[in-house]
């Protein structure tokens, strides 16, 4: 084993270990905006890291029941709506059952089904679930920038305007990503790795 | 095989989503914990913990003492120049409107502070007098210990969060208190109308 495959086994419970750190996980949960825009997408970047791991007879047997990556899609859609209600953002924070939850499950079901998945999903699939994606953040932001109440009881008005704006920017991006990418890039209609 | 398998795959995951989030938003009725609170409270109304309370003229009570009456409880700080400066005011007036079914002893307001080290009797009695108080029916008080005003922020359900300012922003409401002394509304804090017309019709059902 090379010192580079070893790290890549290796970097996703790391930086696991480290969100998880107390200092850490306070200073992340300490406004909405890093809460939701930095310490969940990092805990699926973790999980994300953690493909290498997966036992070889469920990379084999996987793909079957994953055509295109859909279900996995699917998955990391629904968990992610989960941690998208403000009532789930609350509760992490004042019920502890809730937290261990969120720290199990966006990197095991959302980070990892998209490692999974996304290599196996054509640009249709793709297409589709960033578009779904441009529309959620869209909605969420605009949302969070023009409620006048605070939707999370622990987080202040300012801080979940930040949080809509941020979402709105995020949004747009990808939409410009999207633009580029039909105008200007490598398009495989059939999937990048077909199975 | 591999369509079928992974439309069904799908089905089961987008079925168990669905409950899943079914589960946590109360039926797709609340999305916020502040929504939450309100239909649990409605659905299942709480029983108070008998905490004591100190008044702002040194007395001790508690939620058992006022039993046999409504109750109109808000949480408050008094060093706070916004929302709560208003409530107060909105207390006051409400003192003024009740003022019949108070003198019946069947209504009283309570505005419990959440900042007990500074919130104390003298500084709670010049509170009320800011806001206007008209003399009866109004108690401020604190709780006496920290597990005190734990147990009690915990039972109503009140967050309070610091604003960076030095002061709190927190999750202000008209908790409403029937007569059996259980928790069964949570109303907006700038709906005193609606918290009065509560108690009203609780009156005369």
């Amino acid at each position: 084993m090379t010192v580079s495959s070893r790290w890549q086994s290796w970097r996703g419970p790391a930086l696991w270990c480290v969100l998880v750190l107390p200092p850490v996980r306070g200073a992340l949960e300490s406004s909405i905006m890093l809460h939701m825009l930095v310490q969940i997408p990092l805990l699926a970047v973790a999980g994300w890291w953690l493909s290498p791991l997966l036992p070889k007879h469920l990379t084999d047997t996987l793909p079957a029941w994953n055509r295109s990556g859909i279900s996995g899609i699917v998955l990391v859609s629904v968990v992610a709506l989960f941690w998208m209600l403000p009532r789930s953002m609350d509760a992490a924070l004042e019920v502890p059952w809730v937290e261990v939850a969120k720290f199990a499950s966006v990197p095991l079901l959302m980070g990892l089904p998209l490692a999974i998945s996304w290599p196996s999903a054509g640009f249709v699939v793709r297409g589709v679930y960033l578009v779904e994606v441009v529309a959620t953040a869209f909605r969420m932001g605009w949302l969070y920038l023009i409620s006048p109440q605070r939707l999370c009881s622990n987080y202040l008005l300012g801080d979940q305007q930040g949080l809509g704006k941020a979402m709105l920017a995020i949004g747009a991006a990808i939409c410009l990503l999207l633009a580029w990418k039909l105008m200007w890039g490598h398009i495989d209609a059939d999937g990048v790795r077909r199975r | 095989m591999w369509v079928l398998r992974t439309l069904l795959a799908s089905l089961v995951i987008l079925v168990a989503g669905v409950a899943a989030l079914a589960v946590a938003t109360d039926g797709f009725r609340a999305f916020t914990s502040e929504t939450a609170r309100r239909i649990d409270v409605r659905e299942h109304p709480r029983a108070l913990p008998s905490t004591p309370l100190q008044t702002a003229d040194g007395q001790t009570i508690s939620f058992a003492e006022l039993r046999g009456r409504w109750v109109l409880v808000d949480f408050v700080y008094t060093r706070c120049r916004t929302y709560c400066s208003i409530q107060g005011t909105e207390f006051a007036q409400m003192q003024q409107r009740l003022a019949a079914p108070i003198a019946a002893d069947r209504v009283t307001l309570l505005s419990i502070s959440f900042d007990p080290t500074r919130d104390n009797p003298a500084q709670l009695a010049a509170y009320q007098r800011r806001s206007g108080d008209r003399g009866a029916g109004w108690i401020a008080a604190r709780p006496t210990s920290a597990s005190g005003l734990r147990a009690l922020m915990g039972v109503f359900g009140v967050t309070a969060i610091s604003d960076g300012l030095g002061g709190y922003v927190h999750n202000s409401a008209i908790a409403v208190v029937d007569p059996q002394g259980r928790l069964i509304a949570i109303i907006d804090w700038d709906k005193p109308a609606e918290a009065e017309r509560y108690v009203l019709r609780g009156e005369a059902p």
